[in-house]
């Protein structure tokens, strides 16, 4: 449903939890309607606003997990619970899935938040999920227990949790590309979903036109308004805004993009090589 | 099928709905995008002669009938600005409209040598923003003295890079003491039209929860539906007293609304915060709009429409 009014609401938070060194998960007291991959906007007065992808929303809370990696973000973490930000959203479009297929999600950054909230639709809707996190080292994983315990549910118990680190601390050595790429290779997959740095994204949706396999890919790019009008997010080839068309885009439309894998923009628009 | 084709300062346009300057007009691609989705022309967001940070967020703000915005036009600068119409030409054959703002008189005239070089098929001088202040007061440069200047300023620069055949429109504000005294000394000065109007204001809406003003720019040019009796009015005044060329600019959503403003006296009709409720396939239904109206009574040519609430007094 297309929202009309964007003013921000003030919401506060409810509970702050301590993720991993750079990641706190911010939990929100409010239910905005947000689907898995869509995003909203977080507004600290007085110094910024800036989207961010949606770890869940459950009807009651609204949980955001958020990297330390800049001004804004670091001052998120100074946020305790009590504390009020400014939100608006939904924006953007979602994951989807059908009944019963079989799916390969891939995770490096922050991206497993939101790919854990999709997980719980796929697997109520009956599917088999092979759920690949990334990080440079075992301590830096993020959800990784979470994504256990989820899989351990009765009903989802076909689903498995593979875990990537670049220094070998944990699960397999190297990228999570490889893992899919294994993983691919033995399975019949109908999906790849992924959400993290582009040049991971970028090898996924390689390896994907190669297979033969759809992808729904997170493509995010420097955003300002959050909903159509500024132009800052659109990207080349398509010309579309990720606020609007994304961040979630099927594979076919990734493919004809230009900049997706090369170059993204900064916030007056200049392209930036990756 | 009416003929929706009209021919604005001796260029012509598939329809006259052009895609307004600060909407959607960052990169060529999402230009053409909208030309795709069914615009005549499109207006480039406008362009400085150097490096313009813009505001920090939140910048745009929006309810059932008014956007409020202080983006601050942001810019990366000429070189961004050449790469992007020669790609812009490459992909797309609507007419570009180049949108062009300084904050001191020095700016307009190396932003228009930067333009001149680059084949826009028109060159619009933003000299009315509300967000952005420099030398020129707020808003910017529209005195009658002042405005005038900043022409003169722009068609020299145009003519020393032998571009004179470039039209050029100034885009007035609404938030002065007489638009059409102003609109009379650039067209003075040698302005070959007119763009009215850009945002109308500033505005401002206070957040209660936090008890401050939502916007960091604290106040924001109020545009869409609700601003639309005065744009038409703006319009409606500037015609009347110069029959010139004027692309009527504010709160355009429908097919309706661009007859409207066709016959307040617009040539072309700029469309910007009607993306936000519509997409930019709202280009594509204000035309199929303004085409049942024509067919259902009898207009062969939107065309003949320009003016047209002049004739009955
Ligand atoms: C987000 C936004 C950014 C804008 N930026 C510019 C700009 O850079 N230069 C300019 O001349 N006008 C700018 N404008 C004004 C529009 O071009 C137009 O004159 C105004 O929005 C009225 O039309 P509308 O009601 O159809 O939006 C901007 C308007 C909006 C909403
Ligand atoms: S962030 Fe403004 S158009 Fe996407």
């Amino acid at each position: 449903m297309k929202i009309v009014n964007t003013l921000p609401r003030a919401v506060t938070i409810k509970e702050v939890r301590v993720e991993t060194e750079q990641v706190k998960t911010f939990v929100l007291d409010i239910s905005v309607g947000a689907k898995p991959g869509q995003f909203v906007n977080v507004w600290i007065p007085g110094l910024d606003e800036k989207p961010f992808s949606v770890a869940m929303d459950n009807g009651s809370e609204l949980h955001l997990a958020i990297a330390a990696v800049g001004p804004f973000s670091n001052k998120m973490h100074e946020l305790k619970a009590g504390d009020r930000v400014g939100v608006r959203g939904p924006f953007g479009t979602r994951f989807t899935c059908k009944e019963g297929e079989h799916l390969a999600f891939l995770a490096g950054g922050y991206g497993a938040a939101p790919l854990y909230f999709f997980a719980h639709e796929a697997v109520a809707k009956a599917c088999t999920v092979e759920f690949i996190v990334g990080a440079r080292r075992k301590d830096l994983l993020l959800f990784t227990d979470r994504i256990e315990k989820l899989f351990s549910t009765s009903s989802a118990l076909r689903s498995s949790l593979h875990v990537a680190t670049n220094d070998g601390s944990a699960g397999h050595k190297g990228f999570n590309t490889e893992v899919l790429e294994e993983i691919v290779g033995k399975e019949k997959i109908s999906c790849i979903y992924t959400v993290g740095p582009e040049i991971m994204m970028f090898k996924a949706m390689k390896l994907a036109q190669a297979k033969g396999i759809d992808a729904q890919i997170s493509v995010e790019r420097y955003m300002k308004c959050g909903f159509g009008i500024c132009g800052n997010c659109c990207v080349d080839g398509l010309g579309v805004p990720t606020c609007i068309e994304g961040p979630v885009m099927p594979l076919k439309k990734v493919l004809k993009l230009r900049d997706f894998g090369s170059y993204h923009r900064d916030k007056l628009g200049k392209k930036i090589a990756f | 099928m009416a003929d929706l084709s009209v021919e604005f300062c001796g260029i012509k346009f598939k329809n006259p709905l052009v895609l307004a300057s600060g909407i959607l007009g960052v990169t060529a691609d999402s230009m053409a995008n909208v030309v795709r989705c069914g615009a005549g022309g499109v207006t480039s967001k406008s362009l400085w002669p150097y490096e313009h940070m813009g505001h920090p967020n939140p910048v745009i703000i929006t309810s059932e009938h008014w956007m409020l915005n202080a983006v601050g036009i942001p810019d990366a600068g000429p070189e961004k600005a050449r790469e992007e119409i020669a790609r812009f030409r490459e992909v797309c054959d609507a007419p570009f409209i180049a949108n062009i703002v300084g904050g001191v008189m020095d700016d307009y005239a190396q932003i228009a040598s930067e333009v001149a070089t680059m084949h826009p098929d028109m060159v619009e001088v933003n000299i009315s923003c509300p967000n952005v202040e420099d030398e020129l007061g707020k808003p910017m440069a529209c005195s009658i003295g002042k405005s005038a200047e900043v022409t003169r300023l722009v068609k020299e620069r145009l003519r020393e890079a032998g571009s004179e055949k470039i039209p050029v429109v100034v885009k007035l504000s609404p938030n002065v003491e007489d638009i059409v005294s102003i609109a009379s000394s650039v067209l003075d000065a040698g302005a070959d039209g007119i763009t009215a109007i850009n945002s109308v204001g500033p505005g401002m809406v206070i957040d209660i929860d936090f008890a401050r003003p939502v916007l960091a720019n604290k106040v924001g040019g109020l545009t869409g539906p609700a601003i639309k009796p005065l744009s038409v009015k703006y319009v409606y005044d500037i015609y009347k007293a110069k029959k010139c060329p004027i692309i009527g600019t504010g709160g355009v959503t429908t097919g309706r609304d661009a007859i409207e403003m066709m016959m307040a006296g617009a040539g072309l009709v700029g469309v910007g915060s009607a993306v936000w409720l519509h997409g930019p396939e709202v280009f594509g239904k204000i035309a199929e709009e303004m085409n049942e109206w024509c067919d259902a009574n009898g207009v062969k040519k939107i065309s003949s429409l320009i003016g047209k609430a002049h004739e009955n007094r």
